[in-house]
């Protein structure tokens, strides 16, 4: 297979067919922001701070780099005026859900995203499926998924699966940027997992 | 609902993970709506993971995972209904069925919905039971045709 050559952020890099700008990048050691990506998991484009600027034929245009595959002669900037305000505002308005996520305040101090500039709205999850794609697709137990969508959209246990699986596994919760995956897991637990002395409460 | 009858819905699309949709489409219209067992059968027939037909189930308003009543009552309050006075209707029918939109009574006879136009805007007020059209309603004349619906 031939090299792609691309530049990004003026640097010469070459990547292979196939691979998305995210990982030329990282590849050639330049970073760029993520929240939903995982290097175990298909690409999923849910959060969009990894957007950058791409320039072919004299066009330029933003695209999600996690998922945007190369292409020969591209120029890339991964961060430029336009990006950095676009990434502010994806941050301003994730922390209106998360305001306390360790994770979301260290990329707000670097884009200067101000954590009250949108009425809070502590929904704590920001969807970015890392939990449920982890389960689906790495460890293929399915035992946490989405419900509804939307404003409405939630994650939600499987009590039947998780009661058997996630004692010993857990490897999702170091995952999730706003931890609000844990406490779900222990509502479940409390509220759903069959205990032992009443016999099984989740087979209605 | 039966695993029998869920089974023969099923079977007719050949246990094919495509039809997942259809055949929860099936389920619901016969069985007004879409309990855990019946999803979790589904899931192991199709051998398609619970939680994606439980996120399917919960992601089109076609499909209910609670109970719902006999009869579907469809308040329209779009622009043209709510002119003509479609919340004073509402709150009527609210009184009347003892419930608020989005919910069931508990002895599932009625579920109350409020949909923004049936398309049918020269009727307004507009109150649909079961798909059918009660046009040009007044609130004095809501519960004359909730009667109509045991
Ligand atoms: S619970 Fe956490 S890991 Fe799961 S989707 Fe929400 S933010 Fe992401
Ligand atoms: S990392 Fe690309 S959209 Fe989330």
């Amino acid at each position: 297979m031939s090299d792609i050559l691309l530049q990004i952020d003026g640097k010469e890099v070459s990547a292979t067919e196939g691979m998305t700008l995210l990982s030329a990048a990282r590849t050639a050691g330049i970073s760029i922001p993520t929240l939903c990506h995982h290097e175990k998991l298909e690409p999923f484009g849910g959060c969009r701070l990894c957007i950058v600027e791409v320039e072919a034929g004299g066009w330029t245009k933003l695209v999600v780099s996690c998922v945007y595959p190369v292409e020969e002669n591209l120029i890339v900037r991964t961060r430029s005026e336009k990006v950095d305000r676009i990434r502010k505002s994806i941050l301003e308005l994730l922390l209106a859900h998360a305001p306390d996520a360790f994770e979301l305040q260290d990329l707000a101090k670097e884009y200067g995203a101000d954590k009250n500039r949108f009425e809070k709205d502590a929904s704590f999850c920001i969807h970015c499926g890392l939990c449920v794609r982890y389960c689906a697709e790495v460890k293929k137990k399915n035992a946490i998924g989405f419900i509804d969508r939307g404003i409405r959209k939630e994650i939600s246990f499987i009590p039947e699966i998780a009661a058997r699986e996630c004692n010993d596994c857990k490897e999702c919760f170091p995952l999730c940027p706003t931890s609000y995956l844990q406490a779900v897991f222990v509502l479940t637990e409390g509220l759903a997992f069959s205990s032992p002395s009443s016999g099984s409460a989740t087979e209605e | 609902m039966d695993k029998d009858s869920i089974d023969r819905i099923v079977d007719k699309y050949h246990g094919e993970a495509s039809y997942l949709i259809q055949i929860l489409l099936e389920i619901q219209s016969e069985n007004n709506w879409l309990p855990k067992e019946a999803l979790k059968r589904v899931s192991d027939k199709l051998d398609v993971p619970l939680t994606r037909v439980q996120h399917i189930a919960t992601f089109y308003k076609a499909f209910s995972v609670v109970p719902k009543g006999r009869h579907k009552v469809h308040i329209c309050v779009g622009t043209a209904c709510h002119v003509r006075g479609a919340s004073r209707i509402l709150d009527t029918v609210e009184e009347a069925t003892g419930i608020k939109p989005g919910e069931t009574d508990l002895e599932l006879k009625y579920s109350l919905e409020t949909v923004n136009c049936l398309g049918c805007c020269a009727l307004g007020p507009v109150m649909e039971i079961d798909g059918k059209v009660h046009g040009k309603m007044a609130p004095g004349k809501t519960s004359d045709v909730l009667k109509n619906y045991e």
